[in-house]
């Protein structure tokens, strides 16, 4: 991945699916949405179907991937990214579709195409970035706000007894779900593993096995008021003890 | 269903629905995706019987919103591809409708009308003239033919597809619950074997055909005010140069009319009645009726109501109509006598009886 130039200096190299025009991204310093589309992007040249794909984004700071990748790329409003994409592969199967979202666009907003889709088995991957927050709109609670975490409309922290425990969205898919579907949570603090479970989930759309579902805990540094340090022992810790990251299904078998 | 198909030309007796479903075959499109409310439940019904005899798909969504979405989706792979509702289900889909004409996506849509708000009624009703033609956020940058004949429905569901792939803006195919369930007479046919020509569907993303094509970007969000404005202004100017060769219109007897009776739709049957009786009777009467709602001939009848001194304007709805007609002809004042029934039926006897009050 990585060329030695002239002056000995080690040059990371781009993924070639990524569209080196719109580099460096939009998203904020320490942003996780990058991180994921960074190992995205490896997994698309590593499968080579940068021209057969369509990458579908939402509302939200997903948004500020349209432009991202050197591939056909769809940019739709909150929430509306999975029956697009979904419309695109039954009309044309031979397509990859990726929906990629936030957690407001996939679990509140968007949650019944989700729902449905998973149902419904559409041979599609959809990857949800959980950042426990509405980054864009500036830091609301989320379906996936933990209890008792503050934000522009908890500010005294969320309360579960008003509204709810956050949504666990994965847990939930591979519920519904038929044969064939994958399902997993990864990371941003374990790319490598994150990186395994997107490729699965992209080649499980390409075997036509069924739905793939991929949510990624991410940070939102911004929104958080966090930073680095902080930052990252809210992924690893916080969230990670709440959102069990791993394999929920696998196409070879149901569990349960 | 009719056991029928569209070689040659065929003289058939079915719903309005059964003829949206063989219009769409005839125009060659790939698939639908809907959602079920009444009045258009049997639009896939027929469809979903025909579907798989013609080599097409069909998708169930979970709701409207999906529908219209997952029909944005198909086309911009390069389907023909469509969807149809009414009442509440035409409020969810002009979430997509939105997109669509941002986007240009010559998405179709077939609303057959019901009485509106929520749950209401679901057989005569003219409520959604201004939703349709209109939407929401947005500058209604559509093209709406509003049908009154089985035969039309038949043919402009036809156009409906060739102009929204020839201009690319949202076009939407308003019926109402009466045209949808009723049986009436019409003739089928293939459009090519007529001569007629299907506009052909591209695709906008997953062209694989085109080897080593430069990718696309479509978007729905912009950086500033100005290119949004931009946007928007490059659309209007096209939709503004589309109007004029798309506008339709029906007048009768309108040069020597001092009455001339306006209505859309279902309406205009009455309308129409009521013309033929009262100048069966000697009234100088006239008949006027946009085909197209949006655009609005309104030129045409600012023209056509030149000498009249009055325009009786009848519809199923309180004024969606009337205000399309005072904007149109704005600039020639002319007394409208409104006969205003939201979502009730309108017959010829009522017109006439209307007219003989003025
Ligand atoms: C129909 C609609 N409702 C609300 C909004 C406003 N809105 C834009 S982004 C957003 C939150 C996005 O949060 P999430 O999906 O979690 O993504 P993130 O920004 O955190 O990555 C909201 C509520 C909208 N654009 N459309
Ligand atoms: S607001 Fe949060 S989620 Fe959005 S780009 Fe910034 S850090 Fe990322």
């Amino acid at each position: 991945m990585q060329e030695l130039k002239e002056n000995n200096v080690l040059q990371p190299a781009m993924p070639t699916s990524w569209n080196e025009e719109t580099k460096p991204h939009k998203f904020c310093p320490g942003c996780g949405h990058g991180m994921i589309l960074k190992v995205l992007g490896e997994v698309i040249d590593e499968l080579g179907i940068k021209d057969k794909m369509v990458f579908g984004c939402d509302i939200g700071c997903s948004l500020l991937s349209w432009d991202f990748f050197a591939l056909d790329t769809v940019q739709t409003h909150h929430g509306r990214t999975t029956p697009v994409i979904t419309g695109m592969k039954r009309a044309k199967p031979e397509i990859v579709g990726v929906a990629y979202m936030g957690d407001g666009g996939g679990y509140a907003i968007g949650s019944q195409h989700l729902f449905n889709a998973a149902v419904r088995n559409e041979k599609i991957t959809i990857i949800l970035c959980n950042n426990c927050n509405y980054g864009m709109t500036g830091g609301q609670m989320a379906p996936t706000t933990l209890p008792g975490m503050k934000t522009e409309t908890t500010p005294y922290g969320r309360d579960v007894e008003q509204t709810g425990y956050p949504t666990k969205g994965p847990e939930m898919v591979a519920a519904v779900a038929p044969e064939g579907a994958y399902v997993a949570r990864g990371t941003v603090a374990n790319l490598r593993q994150l990186k395994g479970y997107l490729k699965k989930a992209l080649e499980n759309q390409i075997a036509g096995n069924g739905i793939s579902f991929v949510e990624c805990l991410s940070g939102c540094p911004t929104n958080w008021r966090t930073n680095a340090k902080q930052t990252w022992e809210f992924i690893e810790k916080d969230m990670a003890q709440y959102f069990k990251v791993g394999e929920l299904r696998t196409p070879q078998k149901k569990e349960g | 269903m009719a056991e029928v198909s569209l070689k040659g030309e065929q003289r058939v007796f079915m719903t309005g629905n059964e003829v949206v479903a063989w219009a769409a075959v005839a125009a060659k499109v790939d698939i639908m995706y809907g959602y079920p409310i009444t009045p258009q439940n049997e639009i896939m019904h027929y469809w979903t019987r025909l579907a798989p005899k013609y080599g097409k798909k069909f998708l169930q969504t979970e709701d409207e919103i999906s529908a219209g979405f997952t029909t944005l989706g198909g086309i911009l792979t390069g389907r023909k591809a469509f969807t149809a509702t009414a009442g509440p289900g035409n409020v969810l889909m002009q979430e997509s409708a939105g997109m669509a004409e941002m986007m240009r996506i010559p998405v179709v849509y077939v609303i057959q009308q019901r009485g509106g708000p929520s749950t209401a009624t679901v057989i005569y009703a003219q409520q959604e003239t201004t939703l349709t033609a209109f939407g929401g956020n947005g500058e209604g940058h559509r093209i709406v033919y509003s049908t009154a004949t089985h035969q039309e429905l038949f043919d402009y569901t036809i156009k409906a597809f060739n102009s929204a792939w020839t201009y690319r803006f949202p076009t939407f195919l308003l019926g109402d619950g009466y045209q949808a369930k009723m049986r009436e007479p019409l003739t089928i046919y293939d459009p090519e074997e007529k001569g007629m020509k299907l506009v052909p569907a591209e695709a906008t993303v997953g062209d694989m055909a085109e080897s080593g094509r430069s990718f696309r970007h479509l978007r729905n969000t912009y950086n500033t005010e100005d290119e949004l404005y931009e946007v928007v202004m490059a659309n209007q100017r096209d939709w503004d140069a589309m109007a004029p060769k798309v506008v339709e219109w029906e007048e009768k007897g309108c040069e020597d009319a001092d009455v001339i009776i306006v209505s859309h739709g279902i309406v205009s049957r009455a309308a129409l009645g009521a013309y033929n009786q009262l100048r069966a009777e000697g009234k100088k009467v006239g008949y006027f009726r946009p085909i197209t709602i949006r655009p609005f001939p309104g030129e045409q009848l600012t023209k056509a109501m030149k000498g009249a001194k009055k325009l009786l304007v009848a519809e199923s709805a309180y004024g969606q109509l009337l205000k399309m007609v005072q904007n149109g002809t704005y600039d020639n004042a002319i007394e409208i006598a409104p006969m205003l029934r939201p979502g009730v039926g309108i017959t010829t006897e009522e017109i006439v009886q209307e007219y003989n009050k003025l």
